[in-house]
């Protein structure tokens, strides 16, 4: 006879080894699936000002502020394999000091669930737009683009771009005023 | 399987067969060790797999959630990405998201990181005056991800006596245990 033990550790090495063969079909059936789909954004309002970066060196940067729009729909992208997608816009651009500079300017976690129809206003950023010196003031070619990193329940992580991008410019003078 | 039992394997067990035992072991050991050391390879990073030890970003990654990270010199960091990075003082790597990001056109890399469940940027966990992460701080790039399967080191850690005991028996049973 099959002792308690053997029985218990027989029973838990099945259940483990369906368990793996499940999560790889899971992953199996959603490696190969498109997760890219539109997005149309746009600034609305857009200033600079140069004021010195506490966070950081203490030495007056440029600091952009600016409020957009956005409008997507990513309800398609979500399956049984994706547990949240996390969504970012940045801003990227070159300045004389630096070749490339990326700047996430709002990001967001949308859960499988969740509504993932998304019309924002007129919205503020989440996070500053510093850049690392003075190369935000005149600056004439900024691109915002939205990206998501899909989190499945088991797999790889992939960061998407969406298809759609908005160019804009910052105005050659500073802002003085509060806001 | 008592103990009665088991030690009477290892009485009938000759000289030769003892060593062969003890060689099988070893065989595991090293195998163990070749496939890390392998993969350490494969992926160009130092610690390709790693055990996700805080909730500072959840909900994608929780306590014991374990990520494959890949390091290859030839890829690029971009925002949005999840590296793992160290940092002078601290034993643990952590485990967060890029949020800003300036590359010189000779390549130096410099870029600041955020955890997705925390409210402020990483400056405060750097070491005191550090305000960037460069590329030798990074030991790997995020890319896929596996569940839960991480909580057996968690446990193993938190409770050494627990360790040692699952060490014994597995080390025990391939000593005894005849093919």
């Amino acid at each position: 006879m099959h002792s308690l033990l053997q029985r218990g550790n027989s029973i838990l090495a099945y259940a483990l080894s369906v368990l793996a063969c499940l999560t790889f079909i899971c992953f199996a059936s959603t490696v190969f699936l498109n997760y890219v789909t539109d997005a149309k954004m746009n600034t609305v309002k857009v200033v600079v000002k140069n004021v010195p970066d506490y966070s950081a060196s203490r030495e007056k940067n440029d600091l952009g502020f600016l409020t957009f729009d956005l409008q997507t729909d990513l309800t398609s992208l979500f399956n049984w394999n994706v547990k949240q997608l996390f969504l970012y816009l940045t801003a990227e651009y070159e300045t004389p000091s630096n070749e490339l500079n990326q700047v996430v300017l709002w990001d967001k976690i949308i859960l499988r669930g969740e509504n993932a129809i998304l019309d924002f206003k007129n919205m503020n950023t989440k996070y500053y737009f510093w850049d690392d010196g003075n190369g935000l003031k005149g600056n004439k070619n900024i691109t915002l683009t939205l990206s998501w990193n899909m989190i499945p329940n088991a797999g790889l992580l992939p960061n998407i771009f969406a298809s759609g991008s908005h160019s804009f410019k910052f105005p050659a003078e500073y802002t003085t005023t509060r806001m | 399987m008592d103990f009665g039992t088991m030690f009477d394997d290892v009485k009938r067990m000759n000289k030769r067969q003892f060593i062969y035992q003890v060689l099988s072991f070893g065989m595991i050991v090293s195998s163990a060790l070749m496939i890390w050391k392998g993969l350490m390879v494969v992926t160009g990073s130092e610690s390709p797999i790693v055990v996700v030890l805080s909730g500072s970003m959840e909900p994608a990654f929780h306590r014991g959630d374990l990520l494959f990270l890949t390091n290859y010199p030839e890829e690029p960091v971009r925002v949005g990405e999840i590296v793992v990075f160290k940092v002078e003082g601290r034993d643990i790597p952590i485990v967060h998201r890029v949020l800003k990001l300036h590359e010189k056109s000779n390549g130096t890399v410099k870029f600041l990181t955020k955890g997705d469940n925390n409210s402020v940027d990483d400056r405060g966990l750097y070491a005191p005056g550090q305000l960037w992460l460069t590329k030798q701080d990074v030991v790997g790039r995020a890319r896929g991800f596996l569940p839960y399967v991480g909580m057996v080191t968690i446990l193993m850690n938190e409770y050494p006596k627990f360790k040692y005991a699952v060490l014994a028996c597995l080390g025990i049973y391939v000593l005894v245990h005849r093919e």
